[in-house]
């Protein structure tokens, strides 16, 4: 049978989820093999080493470079504090001298003798990793930090803003096809992830932000009014660290598009359920997608057949039969199953050739479009 | 290398891109290198496969499989043959790479238009991206500038500074802020970040002592600006291809395994793409510009005098950076190229639907005219900035006498001057896949704006950083393959560089072609003609411009040039230069349509 591969976005009702929890440099891991943590829970901590504050000392004291370790009060490995004479100058016959003072707490670095400069290193600055999801912890890496697994319900979302998150599923929307107004939104979704259908509308994300909400899940939106929210054009997909004190997650793309089906009413039965959320997207170099991790009971691995999702981008198989989703104009969001593979490339409307296949639409019609515009909806 | 020069006969090439490896055969027949089989198999650089040797040993062995000849091992390495007249394996096999984000630095100098810059042309030269430059006047405050430079992550640094002889404490004070700073390597905690040094001879010893500790790799090369009216990029350059080799690949998974089955030095691909053209330009005399223009970023390459120059426009592509592409040109910018009605609220959604998806190809003519046209953008940006960056060395005290008095020749002016621009090769998706050739050959003269003659070129299959590297052991080969199988000509630009006006006479032209026919006519401001001239014909064209108008022999002076035949023929480019554009939407679409009609572009 004719097969092809084309790249996917998971929606699994349940699959054994395993997040990395890894510190940027080496530290404290906060937990053991066996431990059971929740989002909260501290995985591991260190401390990253402290701002450099460079000061032109040599400069501030009118003195040559050379003469600087002579005029230094404090000496390489002390400590300072912000306001605190550092070195001072010779001063003619002793008198009329001058003090640089350190414009940084922290501890002296370095005095060069060359270029008249002092490097104050500032205190280190406590860095912490958090377990994200609630599950297990299933392997310590040591001085490193932990992976933890669960059994989860996963949705890839194709982009987002705003960083990890969680909170309990509110669903704002009934139907996948309804538009997210700022009226679906209310005050009891405070601290929730809440689910739309369509398109997330500039006035609901505001509301949603209003009313303290986690995250707004929908399935689309505007590029005018992600520009509005975010206060800028974005250029290029590396997101995650929006301060917009929430994370907005759209599951099929930009415009009017509803949310699949699939996807909506897999969120739809975790209504109350406390989700995990990370809007962090990365299209280049180590793909990275946005996520929704609702954690089920049972065993770690309970029932998730196969499948064990440790993130990134996933690909499957193209065959008759399979469900894709189209992801270019002029079927853009469309979703149908594949009906034909043609070997042969074929001529498109646009006079360029590429290989093609077939995809019969929910409709009924039967429509002819490039292997690359199409993606799985994947289980 | 073991094997002799003139025992080459079958060359085995590959250049490991991000995403694709692109493996192509180059064989003598007849005395003559020709490319003869290419393939491609995915770049297996990334986890689960995490070894760029797997998809290398892939795309080869497909080229074993097209080919004939056994080309693969059992083992999966690369077989070499002992004789040429032996049927199966090669006798040399090259390859370059971009695997893995390519060469990624940070660069310094003291001053930012002069050791800096000339530090940045130095690792960009080399075929880096170059993530920032840091110079004392940068404009940006101390701790703003390590705030930056601990947040990179480069494959190495290049600090340059001071001119031999000259003060050390502003290059010194450089690296003091650089030093402790302690940029995070890419490659992890345990990898030895590459510092190289070019400046100041004299601040060398105290360079030493700043970068001593554990953590840094420092090596030292001849200042690449010894005296500020010299600039001596050698030395920088080939250092940094060492430490690409030696840190860079070594670290990148499968590299060693690489390195010890080539019989040259991988190169960057970008470098190698450089060397290819700069060959090409000292073979033929001529000056070249080349583009790439790639998903996320483009590259512009030119020789202009001989001298050579490199930039990347990192966030202007055609999918990962087509929204930045948008935003920095303006959408009505982008529009001005578009001769259909197009939604504009659709159009933003639909960019940052390609940017999200960036492997999606356009299915319609519409969304290909657009994508067209929001790449006649990306390089004309891409082109702007390599023209302000290709310049003549910054900071040089002139010594003017009577004679130069009235000459406006000064420092820091652009090397690239379109009226003496003689091939501009184009390469990258958007251009090399379009599915005409006048489509192509339409996107460089919007975007490039040649003057006076100009060739058009594309490269058939991206084989240039393939060549690049080849030249490096048998250059004959190179340029053979080059002119025969690489570039695909398109035809000529003929232009004319002054303000033309709707309806007033610009030129009069006249084709004498090689098999006895000819023609003529006269052209006005806004006009555009196509001349088809076919692959292998050759025609002689003279054009007269009206006054005020140059086509390089100056203002109403006629120029005679014989042209070769191409895929697209010859075009005469009445629309002025620098190309007016109506600022009135409904002038803009009638101007593009315009163009699309005279140059064939969409036809049904």
């Amino acid at each position: 049978m004719a097969k092809a591969y084309t790249p996917g976005l998971t929606v699994s009702v349940r699959t054994t989820y395993r997040a990395r929890r890894m510190l940027p440099v080496h530290g404290d891991v906060r937990l053991a093999a066996g431990d059971v943590v929740n989002p909260d829970t501290v995985a591991a901590e260190t401390f990253m080493e402290g701002d450099v504050f460079p000061m032109k000392i040599a400069a501030k004291l009118s003195a040559n470079p050379k003469d600087l370790p002579k005029l230094m009060l404090k000496r390489v490995g002390d400590p300072v504090k912000e306001g605190e004479p550092i070195a001072r100058s010779a001063g003619i016959f002793g008198m009329f001298r001058t003090e640089a003072k350190s414009t940084a707490n922290g501890t002296v670095e370095s005095v060069s003798d060359t270029s008249g400069m002092v490097i104050v290193r500032g205190p280190a600055q406590p860095v912490q990793v958090r377990a994200y999801v609630a599950g297990r912890v299933i392997e310590v890496l040591p001085n490193e930090g932990v992976v933890i697994e669960t059994p989860a319900s996963l949705v890839q979302g194709i982009f987002g803003v705003g960083g990890e998150t969680h909170g309990p599923i509110a669903m704002a929307s009934t139907l996948p096809d309804a538009t997210l107004h700022a009226s679906d939104i209310t005050a009891q979704m405070k601290g929730a992830v809440v689910v739309g259908g369509a398109r997330m509308t500039a006035e609901a994300v505001a509301a949603a932000r209003k009313a303290g909400a986690a995250a707004l899940i929908a399935g689309g939106i505007d590029d005018q009014d992600l520009r509005d929210i975010l206060g800028h054009d974005l250029g290029v997909a590396v997101t995650g660290s929006e301060k917009l004190g929430i994370t907005l997650m759209v599951t099929e793309g930009f415009g009017d598009i509803a949310m699949a089906t699939r996807t909506f009413e897999l969120l739809a039965s975790h209504a109350g359920r406390v989700a995990s959320v990370n809007g962090a997207t990365q299209i280049r170099a180590g793909v990275m997608r946005p996520e929704i991790v609702v954690p089920l009971e049972g065993g770690a691995g309970a029932g998730s057949g196969h499948v064990v999702y440790e993130g990134g981008a996933t690909a499957g198989v193209l065959e008759i039969g399979t469900v894709v989703r189209i992801v270019r104009d002029p079927y853009f969001g469309m979703l149908g199953t594949v009906a034909g593979l043609p070997e042969q490339p074929a001529v498109l409307g646009s006079g360029s050739k590429a290989r093609v296949l077939d995809v019969k639409l929910g409709d009924g019609r039967t429509v002819t479009v490039p292997r690359a515009n199409v993606e799985l909806i994947e289980g | 290398m073991a094997t002799p020069i003139e025992s080459i006969r079958r060359v085995v090439a590959t250049d490991c891109g991000s995403t694709t490896t692109k493996a192509i055969l180059i064989e003598n027949q007849g005395g003559v290198f020709r490319q003869t089989f290419r393939a491609e198999a995915p770049t297996t650089v990334e986890s689960p496969f995490a070894d760029v040797t797997i998809g290398v040993t892939n795309s080869v062995t497909e080229l074993q499989e097209l080919s004939g000849y056994r080309l693969i091992n059992d083992d999966g390495t690369i077989i070499r043959r002992s004789s040429p007249d032996e049927k199966d394996g090669c006798d040399v096999y090259i390859s370059t790479s971009s695997a893995g984000g390519g060469l990624q630095m940070m660069v310094a100098g003291v001053v930012r238009e002069m050791t800096a810059e000339s530090a940045k042309r130095a690792a960009l030269g080399a075929g880096a991206i170059v993530m920032d430059t840091i110079a004392s006047n940068d404009r940006r405050k101390p701790h703003e500038q390590i705030q930056r430079i601990r947040e990179l992550r480069p494959d190495m640094v290049l600090i340059s500074g001071g001119t031999d002889g000259g003060d050390r404490k502003k290059v010194v004070e450089i690296a003091e802020l650089i030093a402790p700073a302690r940029p995070r390597p890419r490659f992890g905690s345990e990898y030895q970040l590459p510092v190289i040094f070019a400046g100041n001879r004299e601040a060398q010893p105290r360079i030493r002592e700043v970068f001593g500790g554990p953590g840094f790799d420092l090596s030292i090369v001849d200042n690449l600006r010894p005296t500020l009216e010299r600039e001596n990029l050698g030395p920088a350059r080939e250092r940094i291809h060492d430490v690409f080799l030696e840190h860079v690949m070594a670290h990148a998974p499968g590299y060693d395994k690489l390195i010890a089955w080539t019989d040259a030095p991988i190169m960057p691909t970008p470098g190698a793409v450089g060397d290819i053209l700069q060959t090409i330009a000292k073979r033929r005399g001529i000056n070249v510009v080349g583009v790439d223009i790639g998903g996320a970023t483009t590259d512009v390459f030119s020789v202009f005098g001989g001298i050579f120059n490199r930039t990347v426009s990192a966030n202007l592509g055609m999918s990962y950076s087509i929204s930045n592409v948008c935003a920095e040109a303006g959408m009505a910018n982008v529009l001005r190229w578009v001769h259909l009605d197009m939604d504009e609220r659709e159009l933003r959604n639909r960019v940052k639907n390609k940017m999200i998806r960036p492997t999606t190809i356009p299915q319609t003519r519409e969304a290909l005219v657009f994508e067209q046209a929001v790449s006649r953008e990306a390089l004309r940006l891409a082109y702007v900035q390599h023209k302000a960056f290709a310049t003549t060395l910054k900071g040089v005290q002139q010594q003017r006498g009577v004679g130069d008095a009235f000459s406006q020749e000064e420092a820091g002016k652009s090397l690239v001057d379109d009226m003496h621009l003689d091939l501009l090769v184009a390469s990258g998706g958007v251009l090399s896949h379009a599915p005409r050739m006048e489509q192509t050959a339409a996107m460089l003269i919007d975007a490039f704006e040649p003057c006076g003659f100009t060739e058009l070129a594309k490269d058939s299959i991206f084989m240039m950083p393939h060549l690049g590297v080849l030249a490096s052991v048998h250059p004959r080969a190179a340029m053979e393959v080059f002119e025969r199988d690489c570039l695909v000509p398109l035809g000529w630009c003929v232009a004319p560089r002054g303000e033309a006006k709707p309806g007033k006479p610009v030129l009069k032209w006249s084709m004498r072609r090689s098999s006895g026919s000819s023609e003529s006519g006269t052209m006005s401001g806004g006009e555009l003609k196509l001349i088809r001239l076919a692959d292998g014909e050759r025609a002689t064209v003279e054009v007269q411009p009206e006054r005020g108008f140059d086509m390089g022999a100056g203002p109403g002076k006629p120029v005679t040039r014989e042209v070769r035949g191409a895929s697209v023929g010859v075009i005469i480019d009445a629309r002025g230069r620098p190309l007016p554009l109506p600022a009135d939407p409904a002038a803009m679409r009638r101007a593009a349509l315009a163009e699309v009609t005279a140059l064939e572009l969409y036809p049904n």
